[in-house]
């Protein structure tokens, strides 16, 4: 039978990639280990391999074709005395070659995918945004980009610095062109030391810069928080309001895609804990962009944290001079009724798509995106509450001590008497971050839970 | 030093960039046989001055030469030369599955080969490595079966980690091979910490650490120094200086000392610096060390000069920040090749056998890849069990792990 041959993942969290060239044509013979095509993906280019003998009957995708997804079938391999016509009929291969493995999650048509796709219905019109503003399309990492750079333009203070960022243009090309416009001065390569480089930061805060401190991920930090818990979020106190740290740590957080236990980590509760931080979590790229401005003028030290898997997703953004949105004030995502949700960074990706199909079953639910951690912004979410009665949290971090426990608290004891029924939480799994998909699936949040919380509440 | 009037920051820069000629004329390397061998107890202020310059065994010519030379078997050597070409011949096989779709993730070793073979052969069983993503050669040269490794690597049915972890942080208690951390440093200080309970109890089990050139800025390379040095704990400190942080060069991390060896000095441990493409030298320093460590003797620093000559990881593109042809230049050669003319020179080994060998050696490659692909891969057949997701988050699970499970239909 004909081999499709699929468009890999050549990075973890590679969803679709460019396919920039084909090595080989239809009609030549190929070996297993020969490499057929190029892709190019938001990280680098990447060689694709033939992992069957056989002849290339059919090329499916065009060279310079960008946007393919990943496992989409990209050419036809045909083994001997087969032809491309037999090609053409051949099945998708990806079912037959499933077998059903009875304890896998795979077989729990509940569970949903992990990483919903960014929605296409509008986000309800932040009132920080002018009506009649001009918009573009733009990724979040392009948004954090341009945020940096207009603040570096505007502030000789301001500098970057991190593994990675300046020759590499950051390992997930955030600070792309940086070091281009910037120069090696204020886009800084760091040796491997997160609790070097944060103290570092922290000391040229105090001498009166404005470090951006980029932490390849937030799970890296870990080595770190000592000087920004201890040293950063705690001098301005104890220094008798002498000398503070204006400094943003920013980086991404959270579970990416098959990075397993040490890297998979949400920290918005950890650094929410800790007085005088302001911890930041955006969804949108117009937040990313509006709320880094923000951070990066801030005179408090700030822990900004991103998600690998929304940088490349793209939104909204007011074309402005000067877009900056204030910190502590959530945004309503979507205006509702029925119910609230409260979510904040990825953990959006599930409530707007949990709204999306609750509106299907005529529940017409509020969603709330918090944007920032601390200050929180819990007036806004309890005047929804006042409104709809009833609340549901999702986040992707740990279900103990978590962002969601605490809204749940506070609303408790603030507007008790306007729910209708007990606040439900939406966590990740009280587990380890596994590396394996489907275990990876089964321990984050999924849209599934979220619908069936929120009908819960609403007694559905 | 000119007087000037307003600071400037300094910043390290490689002395070429991608389009640019490599040059690696900056690397001193002594003749092979030149350097001296102390004696394995020899007080450590009287070899400040291994710690500037490079141990080699085999000469130009492929011949063993001076006082490291000898310490290893006939038959040895070329189970060494075997050990290597498994190793790069698993990479080969399991970058091309990376390729393939069949794993989201590798690492591969190549031009590096050498150091984690090598060393492995100089500890004992009991004998406990905190390794890195670049020491698989530790598991090749220690028995630990190459379908396991798949498995871990395809994260199956059969992957003794359970789908846990990510592709090649393998993790293999009886074959005194460490979990391997994914943030880096952690284990530099942790197998100092091993070292010292074993001599705490009055064991006989050393421990290695190891840890990149890039890594050796983390706080813990620094505090593990400090308690090895403070406390003399039986463990071998390797450093693979592979010149490559992924795309920052060794220089951001070693800044103005000479070496990465040198490091050691300030501590009062011994510093050995070791051709890391040279089999026969790194076991011969290893198995130095090792003796020192079991007498003893306390620590022993060894930074092993080895190139990257494949890239970071298969999420990486070395062709934006060096020369494509840097790893050609690379004056130590290949640890393969310089091994095999070895054993030809002394009439051990021929073109032909080495043609057989790799045959071979292929074959077992490739018969424990169709085995582990038969228990899954990434993406086709048998999947890690969702029930045991919820196991050994605590030694007995808790109620509420329980409920979640239950919850989740597993």
């Amino acid at each position: 039978m004909p081999i499709d041959i699929l468009m890999p993942a050549l990075s973890p969290t590679m969803e679709e990639g460019k396919l920039s060239k084909w090595l080989k044509n239809e009609g030549d013979a190929v070996k297993a280990g020969d490499v057929i095509a190029e892709i190019e993906t938001d990280k680098a280019t990447m060689e694709v391999e033939a992992v069957d003998e056989g002849t290339i009957g059919k090329l499916l995708v065009a060279a310079g074709t960008e946007g393919v997804k990943v496992n989409t079938p990209i050419a036809v391999l045909l083994q001997e005395g087969e032809s491309a016509d037999a090609a053409a009929k051949a099945p998708a291969p990806a079912a037959a070659q499933q077998p059903a493995a009875a304890e896998t999650v795979s077989a729990q048509p509940q569970i949903a995918q992990p990483v919903p796709a960014a929605p296409k219905s509008e986000p309800a019109a932040d009132p920080d945004i002018p009506a009649g503003t001009e918009m573009v399309t733009m990724t979040v990492r392009e948004a954090l980009r341009d945020a940096m750079a207009e603040e570096m333009r505007a502030n000789d203070d301001v500098f970057i610095m991190g593994e990675e960022v300046a020759e590499y243009q950051g390992a997930y090309k955030i600070t792309q062109g940086l070091l281009q416009e910037f120069g090696a001065r204020r886009v800084v390569d760091t040796p491997i030391t997160e609790h070097g480089f944060a103290g570092i930061g922290v000391g040229a805060a105090m001498a009166g810069l404005r470090p951006i401190v980029e932490f390849m991920t937030f799970n890296f930090a870990m080595q770190a928080i000592d000087q920004i818990i201890n040293s950063a979020a705690k001098t301005l106190y104890m220094s008798g309001g002498q000398m503070g740290a204006p400094i943003v740590f920013r980086g991404p957080n959270g579970a990416a895609a098959r990075v397993a236990a040490q890297h998979s980590q949400d920290y918005a509760a950890w650094y929410s804990h800790i007085p005088g931080l302001k911890v930041i979590q955006p969804y949108t790229a117009a937040d990313a962009k509006g709320l880094l401005k923000a951070a990066i003028r801030d005179p408090n030290p700030i822990i900004f944290l991103e998600n690998e898997i929304l940088y490349g997703q793209s939104f909204e953004v007011p074309k402005m001079d000067d877009f900056v949105l204030p910190i502590g004030k959530a945004r309503i995502h979507r205006k509702g009724n029925d119910a609230t949700i409260v979510s904040f960074g990825i953990g959006m990706t599930y409530a707007v798509k949990a709204a999306d199909e609750l509106a299907k079953e005529g529940i017409d639910v509020e969603v709330i995106d918090l944007r920032t951690i601390r200050p929180m912004d819990l007036p806004t979410v309890i005047e929804s509450v006042k409104k709809t009665g009833r609340l549901v949290t999702v986040e992707e971090g740990y279900p103990q001590s978590s962002v969601g426990t605490e809204i749940a608290t506070r609303v408790m004891q603030q507007a008790f008497d306007y729910l209708d029924a007990p606040i439900l939480t939406i966590a990740g799994k009280d587990v380890p971050m596994p590396y394996a998909a489907n275990l990876e699936k089964l321990a984050l949040p999924n849209v599934g839970e979220v619908v069936q919380a929120v009908k819960t509440v609403c007694y559905r | 030093m000119p007087m000037n009037d307003r600071l400037s920051l300094h910043v390290p820069e490689p002395e070429v960039r991608p389009g640019d000629k490599p040059d690696f004329s900056r690397v001193e390397i002594p003749e092979a046989g030149s350097v001296r061998r102390p004696p394995e107890d020899a007080e450590a202020e009287s070899m400040r001055d291994l710690a500037y310059s490079i141990i080699r065994v085999m000469n130009r010519d492929g011949e063993a030469v001076g006082p490291w030379a000898g310490s290893l078997s006939d038959d040895e050597i070329i189970e060494g030369l075997r050990h290597m070409m498994t190793l790069r011949a698993f990479d080969q096989r399991m970058l091309m599955a990376q390729r393939q779709g069949k794993t989201s993730f590798y690492m591969q070793h190549l031009g590096e080969e050498a150091i984690s073979c090598a060393f492995q052969k100089a500890l004992k069983p009991g004998d406990m490595n905190f390794p890195t993503y670049r020491q698989a050669g530790l598991l090749i040269a220690g028995g630990y079966p190459m379908v396991d490794m798949m498995n871990q690597i395809y994260s199956n049915d059969a992957d003794p980690l359970k789908g846990r972890q990510l592709p090649v942080l393998y993790s293999a208690r009886s074959h005194g091979f460490f979990s391997v951390s994914g943030n880096l440093g952690t284990q530099y200080i942790q197998a100092v910490g091993w070292a010292m309970a074993s001599a705490i109890r009055q064991g006989t089990e050393i421990s290695a650490a190891w840890i990149g050139d890039g890594s050796t800025a983390a706080s813990d390379f620094h505090a593990a120094l400090v308690f090895a040095s403070t406390y003399r704990a039986p463990v071998i400190l390797n450093i693979v200086n592979n010149q490559w942080a992924i795309s920052t060069f060794q220089g951001i991390a070693r800044g103005g000392s000479g070496t990465f060896a040198a490091r050691g000095l300030g501590f009062g441990i011994p510093a050995l610096r070791v051709d890391g493409n040279d089999y026969l030298a790194v076991h011969a320093v290893s198995q130095w060390a090792a003796n020192r460590a079991r007498r003893n003797g306390g620590p022993t620093l060894i930074e092993h000069v080895t190139y990257r000559a494949g890239a970071h990881s298969t999420s990486d593109d070395p062709s934006a920040y060096r020369p494509k042809e840097e790893s050609n230049a690379w004056p130590l050669g290949d640890p393969v090749l310089r091994l095999k003319n070895h054993l030809t020179l002394r009439g051990l080994w021929s073109e032909e056998r080495h043609r057989q060998a790799e045959a071979e050696i292929r074959a077992e490659v490739i018969a424990a890849q169709k085995e582990a692909e038969r228990h899954g891969t990434l993406h086709a057949g048998g999947k890690p069990s969702a029930r045991d997701m919820f196991e050994d988050v605590y030694a007995e699970m808790p109620a509420h792990l329980k409920r979640q499970r239950q919850q989740a239909g597993v």
